[in-house]
């Protein structure tokens, strides 16, 4: 939408006075120009058209009770343990086979995928319904690199993001998050605790990434079952894992185009 | 006018005493929701929306029912809603306030609500479902209050005040068509994925916001020398007929195509809803009752001898007033997220926290109407209407 300096500085005027304030005007002319949450890339940052993860279920050890990805990454991030399903908060977790894909619904099923524990997390979909959804544009999907982040400062906690999103990957802090037993325990100083009252989720360690480091659950899977790469670049780990290897992705039938993929 | 909502009897003042007690007690509970958080309320990862949301989707509609008035009345020059439009548009308006209170109780965050006007989002529901209702609520106050200073003037309304009212109609519209929205646009929740909820919303607020009307006016002829008029009553009856007999049709149609089509998804949460899913059925009893109780309301509303009776006219409007509310106000935002996205149930009920805090904003909209009904009725007792 082209607009002249003169019609420019007229709307913006305009909601000033109306309280809204010069910004507001920015975001209906520009949309997207201003994004929450921006901050100055360090010079040994990652960077990708288009992150994504190849999660290959058949090294994962999920079912043998194995928890690294989803430790680390909780640990890592502050998420609060509760303790209990109402108040919960996850970012990665897992779910069986047939509750991940309802859409793979098969009588016979092969005796290793029935029941088998995936891991799940946040999709970062290329049309995320959850940024489409948001009155705040709290939640964003970083134009750079396609991550699906959150703003906890500008969040209002309507919670239509968690309605809108077909994954279940977000969660709401319904309570105090540090007042959680694991979070009074310890607390990793380099990473934010949130505030009450703010949906949060995966964020493929956007803050990793800024500093030259990938996810931090793809770094504590030992198997190598968690591979992160640029799905843009035809050259790249993942284009060339799901190139020689048969994947599936959440409910692609949506047409939120996941960047997971699963290797089964 | 508004000195006439300063001067009562003694029960007019023991009413807005009440009122104000238990808005306060309300707001306690709701102190104590802002410290500890929303975990206060039954909610949870998997139920997002609850009680709150729930009361707005419903209220919206009682909101947007004043266009039953205003239409008849303004477009199609039926005189004998003269006396009862006022009591439509200050319902209306006490019906988004309301609407506003439990949003903002139903924020994680509610002292960043102006964020959605500072950080203005065009392709949110929300958003647009913010413009339509502030818009709403503006049109009815200044349209009900400058027609009845008009009245009691003994004069016009003044000219500029028509062209509001023409708007206030396809407004009335917008606003339950946007609130469907909210709902109706949302990938993987299978039950509110349906072009049919906007038609369906509006529906049942053509039956529930009049309904609730009606027993309204028979408590204003009884508590004052006001009498909304029969004939306007009985019109009122009819257009609840219709819109009830259309909202239940509407819902046999979600039936049809769930259960014909037998595609699981389509079919879990109205299973959820009315038998129960995996061992879970907290709304089952409701759900039923919300049929029966519906079936009860729409049989006297059809048989004229039983619809002009008043006193089974009350019943009848109270029927439909307590189910619409079970399905809108229970049914429809709980069961949406029923089964979760991983098939999974996880069930809901309000907490008692939740449900005083519900009754606190109840109280605070009663409050608003019963101001602006007592000022209505004050100015037409005055010019004797």
């Amino acid at each position: 939408m082209g607009c002249n300096r003169r019609e420019f500085l007229k709307i913006a005027g305009l909601s000033t006075l109306l309280g809204a304030g010069g910004n507001a005007a920015f975001e209906l002319l520009r949309p997207g120009a201003l994004e929450a949450s921006e901050f100055v890339e360090g010079k040994r940052s990652l960077e990708a058209g288009r992150w994504s993860m190849v999660i290959d279920m058949r090294k994962c050890l999920g079912e043998r009770n194995c928890t690294k990805c989803m430790d680390a990454c909780h640990e890592t991030h502050n998420v609060p343990d509760f303790g209990n399903r109402k108040d919960e908060v996850k970012w990665i977790w897992k779910e069986p086979f047939e509750n991940t894909f309802p859409d793979q619904e098969n009588e016979f099923q092969t005796e290793e995928l029935e029941g088998k524990p995936f891991v799940v997390l946040c999709n970062h979909c290329e049309h995320p319904p959850c940024v489409r959804v948001c009155p705040t544009q709290a939640t964003f999907k970083r134009k750079k690199d396609g991550l699906v982040m959150m703003d906890y400062h500008r969040c209002i906690g309507c919670r239509f993001c968690m309605a809108a999103c077909p994954y279940g990957s977000r969660s709401f802090n319904w309570r105090i998050p540090r007042t959680a037993h694991n979070l009074q325990q310890h607390r990793n100083p380099e990473y934010p605790t949130r505030t009450k009252g703010v949906v949060e989720k995966c964020t493929f360690c956007d803050e990793r990434l800024a500093v030259g480091l990938g996810p931090k659950c793809v770094e504590a899977c030992d198997e190598k079952a968690l591979i992160f790469g640029d799905l843009d670049d035809p050259k790249s780990v993942v284009r060339e894992i799901i190139r020689n290897n048969y994947s599936i992705r959440r409910k692609p039938e949506l047409g939120t185009n996941p960047s997971v993929f699963y290797l089964i | 006018m508004l000195e006439k909502a300063l001067r009562g009897t003694k029960t007019y003042w023991a009413w807005i005493f009440f009122l104000l007690a238990l808005f306060g007690v309300g707001f306690l509970f709701y102190m104590k929701q802002l410290s500890y958080g929303l975990g206060i309320t039954g909610m949870s990862r998997d139920v997002s929306w609850g009680f709150y949301v729930a009361q707005f989707t419903y209220l919206v509609g009682v909101a947007a029912s004043a266009v039953m008035l205003v239409m008849p009345y303004y477009l199609h020059n039926y005189k004998k809603f003269g006396r009862i439009v006022i009591l439509g548009e200050f319902l209306a308006v006490s019906a988004v306030s309301m609407c506003v209170l439990f949003i903002f109780v139903d924020l994680g965050q509610p002292f960043r609500v102006m964020n959605v006007v500072l950080h203005p989002t065009p392709n949110s529901v929300m958003f647009w479902d913010m413009i339509v209702l502030m818009g709403y609520f503006t049109l009815n106050i200044i349209i009900g209050w400058t027609t009845l200073g008009a009245e009691r003037k003994g004069v016009k309304p003044a000219a500029w005040v028509k062209p509001l009212i023409y708007l206030s109609i396809p407004w009335a519209v917008s606003i339950h068509t946007v609130t469907a929205f909210l709902y109706s646009g949302l990938p993987g929740r299978h039950m509110w994925l349906t072009a049919i909820m906007a038609p369906r919303f509006l529906a049942s607020a053509f039956a529930s916001g009049p309904a609730i009307l009606i027993l309204l006016a028979f408590l204003v002829r009884k508590i004052s020398r006001f009498d909304p008029g029969t004939e306007a009553i009985q019109t009122l009856a009819k257009i609840v007929t219709y819109a009830m007999i259309t909202n239940i049709f509407f819902f046999v149609l979600e039936f049809f195509t769930a259960f014909y089509s037998r595609i699981p998804g389509h079919m879990h949460s109205l299973q959820y809803l009315f038998a129960g899913l995996d061992g879970h059925g907290k709304l089952v009893p409701f759900m039923w009752t919300f049929v029966v109780v519906a079936a009860i309301g729409i049989f006297l509303l059809i048989i004229p001898r039983f619809r002009q009776n008043e006193n089974l006219l009350g019943i009848a409007a109270l029927a439909i007033f307590i189910s619409t509310w079970i399905d809108k106000g229970m049914g429809l935002v709980v069961g949406g997220f029923i089964p979760n996205p991983f098939e999974e149930v996880t069930e809901y009920f309000p907490t008692g926290p939740e449900l005083m805090i519900t009754l606190g904003v109840y109280a605070c909209g009663l409050l608003v109407l019963t101001i602006l009904y007592k000022v209505a009725i004050g100015v037409k007792e005055e010019v004797g209407a």
